[in-house]
């Protein structure tokens, strides 16, 4: 790496975790990116890539461990419609396609024209170093809905994307290692409230 | 069903609460038949830890017959169980290392965001134990939902009784563990801060670890007695400097490995305590850890530290030069309760180690707000009180008890 690379880049960091805004370069690594704000996340899960892959890759899988997520129902030409929970009891919908998918590897998605958010997003899946299972990214952009005042009423829900792909993910790492998902209700109906 | 509830510092009450169900495949529903107060639950009565909730039922030493099971547990109904305090999944990278309490999917996600900011990673799952810990409910109960569990239970054979097994759930494996770390050495010299369950079995596990001398610290006489009567020579820090006793004791080294079976809630008047006690007070908020900082101390060059003692969040004036200096190791964390089990019942059922010497008192479930009074208040004779949801209330309570 020569000195003109330092301004861009001077360590393994990913870019997610810079202090810097590195927007412009994670949309540069995305096929067709929606969306400005940016949510990177990384987990490690104790089983192989290709079973992780191949759950993710049957996007009506994915309401069974995002908590927002009302359902991904399919609509032909590998697309999928989403129905996703909004503040304030409302829920916003978009139609998503397949724009980069590399078996066992990688797989992104992005909103099409219309959608209530604007939102793309990218999952890699990399054999985690010792043989501890698979390293498990998730790289999402979107535009918050109503710009920043949206924002700020996502995180009073604590439905923030942040946050809630932080979480998503640790649900993924449950499910996928341990069959279910953790909860600490200790009645059925107590648990139907969480959800 | 009715069960132990908090609602805020030195509050606890037996109320009605609506019976658990199973909710994941992998949980089982336990009926009590035995739990028990634990010097952690004391944390939790004085209002030390953080996020509790009004209503939260406590208890984590607990152990009964199973009586409803998911698809995915391996227990049949009928069977007796203890119990671990720690909820473990057995299926993430840390179970497969056997370091059960740092397990990574027993946390509910969300609460999973409580302890990250503070110590970096989500805690351990614990039962009845605030929601930094999971929010599950715990044990001081009729009646008890206990995820994975597939994993974290052992079954007890017919004919063992409960209060011989009880402990398995916490504090006896939480004894040896500390031994454990303490890795002791034949012809050691082992020093144990606090003789209360945690700090007596330690005294026990160390001794059939191959520690030559045991010296257990404390200053209500009958828990002095009962370390001695395990082998221990004694120290009674009200009427005796701690460390310069040490230091005659050993010949001038210092004990080889020191154990900290004390915690956040250090008693004494002891400059660096009562500069603790201002601080919690004034919500300044750092724990009370003199018996840390003495064992630090008092521990000899190149020795072992081992600290089963909780603590919660920062400690001032942390000896971190003698730590260094003296090239100290330190050994600490929430025990990992099934790597212990099958070898520890073996112990129990030959004999090996004795676990009922420390029940003091045990009393119907009812009673059990008046069991945290007790177990608070009269620590000298109150080692252990074991709640017994199926036990009648008798009708003069406080004459059984002995004291009031
Ligand atoms: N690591 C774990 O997984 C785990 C599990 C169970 C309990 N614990 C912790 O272990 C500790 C002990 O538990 P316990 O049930 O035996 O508690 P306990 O309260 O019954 O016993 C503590 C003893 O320490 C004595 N003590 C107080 N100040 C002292 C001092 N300055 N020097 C020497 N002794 C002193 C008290 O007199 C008491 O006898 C607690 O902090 C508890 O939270 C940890
Ligand atoms: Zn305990
Ligand atoms: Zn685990």
């Amino acid at each position: 790496m020569g000195d003109t690379q330092t301004s861009q880049r001077s360590d393994d960091a990913p870019l997610s975790t810079s202090k810097d805004d590195r927007r412009e370069q994670v949309r540069a690594a995305l096929v067709d990116p929606k969306g400005d704000t940016l949510v990177g996340k990384t987990v490690t899960i104790n089983r192989p890539r290709a079973e992780l892959y191949a759950f993710w890759r049957d996007f009506t899988n994915l309401p069974q461990f995002m908590e927002n997520v009302v359902s991904v129902e399919p609509v032909g030409e590998g697309r999928t419609h989403w129905t996703v929970k909004a503040p304030a009891g409302k829920t916003v919908e978009w139609t998503s396609a397949v724009t980069e998918d590399q078996p066992d590897q990688s797989i992104a998605w992005a909103s099409e024209e219309g959608a209530d958010v604007a939102n793309s997003g990218r999952v890699e899946f990399r054999d985690a170093p010792g043989g501890r299972g698979t390293w498990v990214s998730v790289t999402i952009l979107y535009d918050p809905p109503g710009g920043v005042i949206g924002k700020v009423i996502a995180k009073m829900f604590q439905r923030e994307p942040a946050i809630q792909a932080r979480r998503d993910l640790r649900r993924f790492k449950q499910l996928m290692e341990t069959g279910e998902i953790a909860t600490s209700a200790f009645t059925r109906q107590q648990h139907e409230e969480e959800m | 069903m009715r069960a132990l509830t908090w609602h805020g510092k030195h509050d606890v009450r037996v109320d009605s609460v609506p019976d658990p169900e199973i909710i994941n495949p992998r949980d089982a529903i336990i009926r009590i038949t035995s739990t028990a107060i634990c010097g952690s639950d004391l944390h939790l009565y004085d209002g030390y830890i953080p996020s509790m909730k009004a209503g939260d039922i406590l208890g984590h030493e607990f152990m009964g017959e199973v009586v409803e099971t998911g698809a995915g547990s391996t227990l049949k109904k009928g069977m007796r169980v203890v119990v671990p305090f720690t909820i473990s999944c057995g299926s993430c990278f840390h179970c497969s290392k056997h370091q059960y309490s740092a397990c990574d999917n027993e946390l509910p996600a969300d609460n999973q965001d409580i302890a990250q900011p503070i110590y970096g990673q989500p805690m351990a799952g614990l039962f009845g134990y605030s929601h930094m810990t999971g929010g599950y409910a715990g044990g001081q109960a009729e009646y008890v939902r206990v995820p994975f569990s597939d994993v974290g239970p052992i079954v007890i054979p017919d004919g063992v009784d409960d209060d011989k097994v009880l402990f398995l759930s916490d504090i006896l494996p939480t004894g040896w563990m500390a031994a454990e770390n303490a890795q002791i050495e034949p012809g050691d010299t082992v020093a144990v801060w606090g003789c209360g369950p945690v700090g007596l079995f330690a005294v026990q596990s160390a001794f059939l670890m191959g520690a030559e001398r045991v010296i257990a610290i404390d200053h209500f006489p009958h828990r002095l007695e009962l370390a001695a009567r395990f082998g221990a020579e004694t120290i009674n820090y009200e009427q005796t400097k701690t460390y310069d006793a040490l230091m005659e004791m050993t010949g001038g080294i210092g004990p080889d490995a020191c154990i900290d079976a004390v915690g956040l809630e250090a008693h004494g008047f002891f400059a660096d305590n009562v500069w603790d006690q201002i601080k919690v007070s004034t919500f300044l908020g750092t724990d009370r850890a003199h018996s840390i900082r003495q064992a630090i101390v008092a521990c000899r060059k190149g020795g072992r530290i081992s600290m089963p003692a909780v603590y919660g969040g920062f400690v001032d004036k942390f000896p971190l030069g003698a730590l260094m200096e003296k090239g100290l190791t330190l050994k600490t964390g929430q025990t990992h309760v099934q790597h212990y089990l099958p070898a520890l019942l073996n112990a129990v059922m030959e004999d090996k180690i004795d676990t009922t010497f420390l029940i003091s008192h045990r009393m119907p479930l009812e009673d059990a707000a008046e069991g945290y009074r007790l177990f608070h208040d009269h620590q000298n004779e109150v080692t252990k009180v074991v709640l017994k949801p199926g036990m009648d209330r008798s009708p003069n309570e406080e004459s059984r008890h002995g004291i009031q």
